[in-house]
């Protein structure tokens, strides 16, 4: 239906309509597409990440996971992914962050290369719809994986191959906002956040079709509660 | 010369209530596990501006460990530390678990356990009887359990296990700014957290 392609360090966001799909690629490799979903009926209802990984025993982001609002919804699933693993615990690079780590590069020297963090750059778009650092949840940074290990020590995975893609569909009407960014954890030496192509698209996936229905229990009463909520 | 170790309040919680309390900086916050095995889901609000509060991410990304413990700094959403964990004889905490809730009891059980008793439910009861119009449902983030076990698996998945915790264990934290620490003692039946068996916790604040 449409596409565009959001360049590293900048924020997007789409009233995506239930049963519409968002397809996110890789473009270059090396990406971190942080992405919150917000419930536009009340924007206080947004992705829960803790709901997510408990309700699912996973510790990573993939195809068949289920994003729940902390309402006990979907707000989306998984219905497609090239990649696995998508981190959901490391949250975002902020401003101090970055100019401690790499100097920061400002507007007036370096134009539209200027540095926007991915916390800025989420607030940013979080602030056309009047919400704020309050409103700043942990993100889903697709395409990017943190590695734990058996004493929960945590590293940054390895990246995802060029063109790699991740989709997920609406279970009901959701606000999604994204930043092409950079991961708090990623290695190199410099901020180049990546792009990211942002697609949208119907998809209509039914319920008992999707892997994240297959899933598990907790997962259909997940839909259940979902369905209710748009009678 | 400043007295250390001086208790300024001392009370115990009972299972399912929530607890609210400023802890000045330089001031020490200790909670106990009485009988073992119960999941205290915590947050902290810095004092002069709640929108500062406890980060769960921040807070692993600085210590580059998912588990709390002896000498874990907790860091805020501005990434600033605001209590650090200066006592710990139970050894791991969790900070990703999250808060129970009526509807996410009604996704990981039967759907009629959303009508159980549950930490939102605290958390939000305290928010309310604060007062405080700068703290509301939206403010709620990823909290801190301590006492809860909650092992994630190397080759990926997490569960929710048996708590290592045991009678008389303890965290003494040590606030590096004026916060507000907000506590519901959990009420939790559906799972091990509390050893289905939730239990009274003692919380003291002291000058450290």
């Amino acid at each position: 239906m449409f596409e565009e392609t959001i360049p590293g360090g900048w924020n997007w966001s789409h009233r995506l309509k239930a049963g519409t799909a968002l397809r996110l690629t890789d473009l270059e490799g090396g990406a971190c597409a942080a992405v919150l979903l917000y419930n536009p009926l009340d924007y206080a209802e947004r992705y829960n990440m803790p709901d997510t990984l408990k309700a699912q025993f996973i510790s990573g982001v993939g195809l068949g996971t289920a994003l729940y609002s902390d309402m006990g919804r979907i707000l989306a699933t998984v219905i497609e992914d090239s990649v696995g693993g998508h981190d959901t615990i490391a949250g975002l690079m902020n401003r101090e962050g970055l100019a401690k780590r790499f100097g920061y590069k400002d507007y007036q020297a370096h134009r539209n290369a200027y540095d926007r963090s991915g916390a800025d750059a989420l607030l940013t778009e979080l602030g056309k719809y009047g919400l704020g650092f309050r409103d700043l949840a942990v993100p889903i940074n697709f395409f990017c994986r943190l590695v734990i290990d058996a004493e929960g020590r945590t590293s940054f995975g390895p990246t995802a191959p060029v063109g790699a893609t991740v989709t997920i569909q609406a279970e009901m009407d959701c606000l999604v906002v994204v930043a092409a960014t950079q991961h708090p954890l990623d290695p190199r030496t410099s901020w180049q956040p990546r792009p990211a192509r942002a697609e949208v698209f119907a998809s209509q996936i039914a319920p008992e079709k999707n892997p994240a229905w297959q899933a598990s229990e907790q997962n259909k009463r997940g839909f259940e509660n979902t369905r209710r909520y748009q009678i | 010369m400043k007295v250390r170790n001086e208790t300024i309040l001392k009370t115990v919680v009972p299972a399912g209530e929530p607890w609210m309390h400023e802890i000045k900086r330089g001031q020490g916050l200790r909670i106990v596990d009485l009988e073992g095995n119960q999941a205290v889901d915590t947050l902290f609000f810095a004092a002069a501006d709640p929108s500062e509060r406890y980060s769960a991410s921040d807070t692993i990304v600085g210590q580059g460990n998912i588990y709390l413990g002896l000498g874990s700094k907790l860091l805020s959403n501005h990434g600033r530390p605001m209590l650090t964990i200066t006592a710990d004889t139970c050894g791991r905490h969790d900070t990703l678990g999250g808060a129970c809730s009526a509807e996410s009891n009604s996704v990981r059980y039967p759907l009629e356990r959303r009508f159980m008793h549950n930490c939102r439910d605290s958390f939000l009861r305290a928010l309310r009887e604060s007062g405080d119009p700068r703290l509301v449902k939206r403010d709620l983030p990823a909290n801190i359990n301590f006492f809860m076990n909650v092992p994630f698996n190397p080759e990926g998945g997490s569960a929710f296990a048996d708590g290592l915790s045991a009678p008389g264990k303890y965290v003494e934290l040590l606030a590096e700014m004026d916060v507000i620490c907000l506590i519901s003692n959990c009420p939790q039946l559906n799972n091990p957290c509390n050893a289905y068996n939730p239990t009274p916790i003692e919380v003291t604040v002291f000058t450290a």
